[in-house]
């Protein structure tokens, strides 16, 4: 017995180490941006354009291409997610369709996003003559995301108490309606977490909008939604590997805000999925 | 308002939904026919055995050699070494997150996984870029960091989230009997854990590891950052290589539209995305399977 809890004390031991690998870089990492990219943050690197082949000036351009595509695609997947969302959990019995269904969100997810890349580039850019512009990078990046918006507003709706259906139904209510006015209010919360993870996923995301948006160096705001842009995750891919003598600071700067976004976007999901859990 | 208007009404947004719940087969298929309308071209260059089975990859000499066979073994190279580090990794802090932790760290060491799972490939590349590179050049010395190890380092941290939500949730899933009948003969918590519960939660383990292999073998950002793309077939980990995701995203943009490179480029995606189908189709069906039982 006296050996068996020696082994427990060992194989406990193995298991800890394994999380602190996991554990220690991501904090090392999160600590090493925000102390490396707070230094570069100022108004003007934050408001101002690009100047000298980008290295110095700063990287508006990049922030508001960023807003355009995150905004362009939610309002583009989030009505699709949350009524595909109630469709499988409100509507759909189980049958070979709702099965292909469930296959093709589980496959959509798992696409290699520069195949998304390829996609859109093939679809909105050639196909229907879009051109590389905001309107193609936004599309692709909403089907992108499509997955995420639909696995958690189902969760979210099926979280909803079975008795408020049947509340509502016992009234004479239709099945609309029911969703309507019982289900839907209560899934909110859920469904607000889920679009607000995805819109952090859509702001980091490269390889989907490298031939359908992104421009190398464009001094210049965007004005509608069929311009080119740059955007926040391809100017620090760019800074990064493309152009040599870049101060180590303007790097660290665009990561710090690249990833200060993300965070804030999962930081707010997360406040929100914690503080609805409480109340039920 | 009256009864008519709304029976229309909720006929409209039923449709809506109806439409909205088979977007996603839709956008599959979409996805599948265009990668092919451009991706069969590459077969009026080169036969489908030169293209798969072809030893080089010179897109842009004339006649181009459109071989991808280092370009699947640069990926399959990069993908073992992640998963190599990170399937037991991942296995094991599942293990300690679901069933060693104290209860109060049980938070914590999952938003940490989250947020690991939420920064953006570019920035791990970046970071790659200026630290994990020039650190195993000088521990390793090596001529140059950018190699296939440090892609598969690179790859095994991204992995791990995916690896370690999906085993916790198998883990969490297997029924209580089977611990307190194991507990209540006398095993230890680590017996337990290591002769009961890891077969119970085996299915979705499974599943987990080859939903990270997905992951990792679809990765681009990061690997193209960090491997050195160079299109040549690999002999060790420690050289560089080129994977199919980083070509496309390396290349595309040079291609020109209509050319024979452009078009193997579009063939480079119809690869992945079959490889992706396939272990999506498998993973999915362990799951269900675990569920089941």
């Amino acid at each position: 017995m006296k050996n068996e809890n020696r082994r427990q004390t060992l194989g406990f031991g193995v298991l800890l180490l394994a999380t602190l690998f996991v554990v220690i870089p991501v904090t090392a990492i999160i600590i090493l941006i925000i102390t490396k990219g707070w230094g570069a943050l100022s108004w003007e690197f934050l408001f101002s354009m690009p100047r000298e082949g980008m290295r110095a000036g700063g990287i508006l351009p990049a922030i508001i291409g960023t807003v355009y595509l995150v905004l362009t695609s939610i309002l583009f997947a989030l009505p699709i997610g949350v009524l595909a969302a109630i469709y499988l959990s409100e509507y759909a019995k189980d049958t070979p369709l709702t099965r292909i269904i469930n296959l093709a969100i589980i496959n959509l997810a798992g696409v290699s996003s520069v195949v998304f890349g390829l996609f859109g580039l093939s679809l909105f850019v050639v196909f229907l003559k879009f051109g590389v512009s905001i309107i193609s990078g936004a599309l692709t990046l909403g089907i992108m995301t499509l997955p995420v918006i639909i696995t958690t507003t189902r969760e979210a709706l099926r979280s909803v108490p079975p008795s408020y259906r049947e509340v509502s139904f016992s009234l004479g209510a239709s099945r609309w309606q029911t969703v309507r006015h019982a289900v839907l209010p209560r899934a909110l919360p859920g469904i607000l977490t889920g679009a607000i993870l995805s819109i952090g996923r859509v702001a980091g995301e490269t390889a989907p909008i490298l031939f359908t948006v992104a421009a190398f160096y464009l001094p210049k705001l965007p004005t509608g939604l069929s311009d080119q842009a740059m955007a926040l995750p391809y100017h620090l891919y760019i800074i990064t590997t493309q152009i040599p003598g870049i101060p180590e600071t303007y790097r660290y700067g665009t990561a710090f805000v690249l990833i200060g976004f993300v965070l804030i976007m999962n930081i707010t999901a997360t406040v929100i999925r914690s503080k609805t859990r409480k109340k039920k | 308002m009256s009864l008519l208007p709304r029976r229309i009404r909720e006929f409209v947004i039923e449709k809506l939904i109806f439409l909205s719940g088979i977007a996603s087969i839709v956008f599959v298929a979409l996805i599948f026919v265009f990668l092919l309308r451009e991706g069969v071209s590459v077969l009026k260059t080169t036969s489908l055995g030169g293209f798969l089975g072809g030893k080089f990859w010179y897109p842009i000499s004339s006649p181009a050699k459109l071989g991808i066979l280092p370009l699947i073994l640069g990926s399959l190279l990069v993908t073992a070494g992640a998963v190599l580090i990170a399937v037991p990794l991942g296995i094991a802090a599942a293990f300690y997150i679901a069933e060693v932790a104290p209860k109060r760290w049980r938070t914590p060491l999952k938003s940490c996984v989250e947020i690991l799972s939420a920064i953006p490939s570019v920035v791990l590349g970046f970071l790659g870029i200026m630290i994990l590179v020039p650190f195993l050049r000088n521990v390793l010395n090596l001529p140059t960091g950018l190699t296939a190890f440090s892609g598969s380092l690179m790859l095994a941290f991204m992995a791990l989230p995916t690896i370690i939500t999906i085993s916790e949730d198998a883990i969490n899933a297997v029924p209580r009997e089977y611990k307190e009948g194991a507990l209540a003969l006398g095993a230890t918590h680590w017996q337990t854990l290591y002769r009961v519960v890891i077969h119970g939660a085996l299915p979705g383990i499974i599943a987990a590891a080859m939903l990270g292999i997905g992951r990792v073998f679809g990765e681009t950002m990061a690997v193209m950052m960090v491997t050195g793309n160079a299109a040549v077939i690999p002999h060790t980990l420690f050289e560089p290589v080129r994977t199919l995701t980083a070509t496309i995203a390396a290349e595309m943009g040079e291609a020109a539209k209509g050319s024979p490179h452009y078009f193997a480029l579009f063939a480079v995606g119809i690869v992945l995305f079959i490889i992706s189908f396939v272990i999506n189709l498998t993973a999915d069906v362990l799951l269900n399977r675990g569920r089941k039982r």
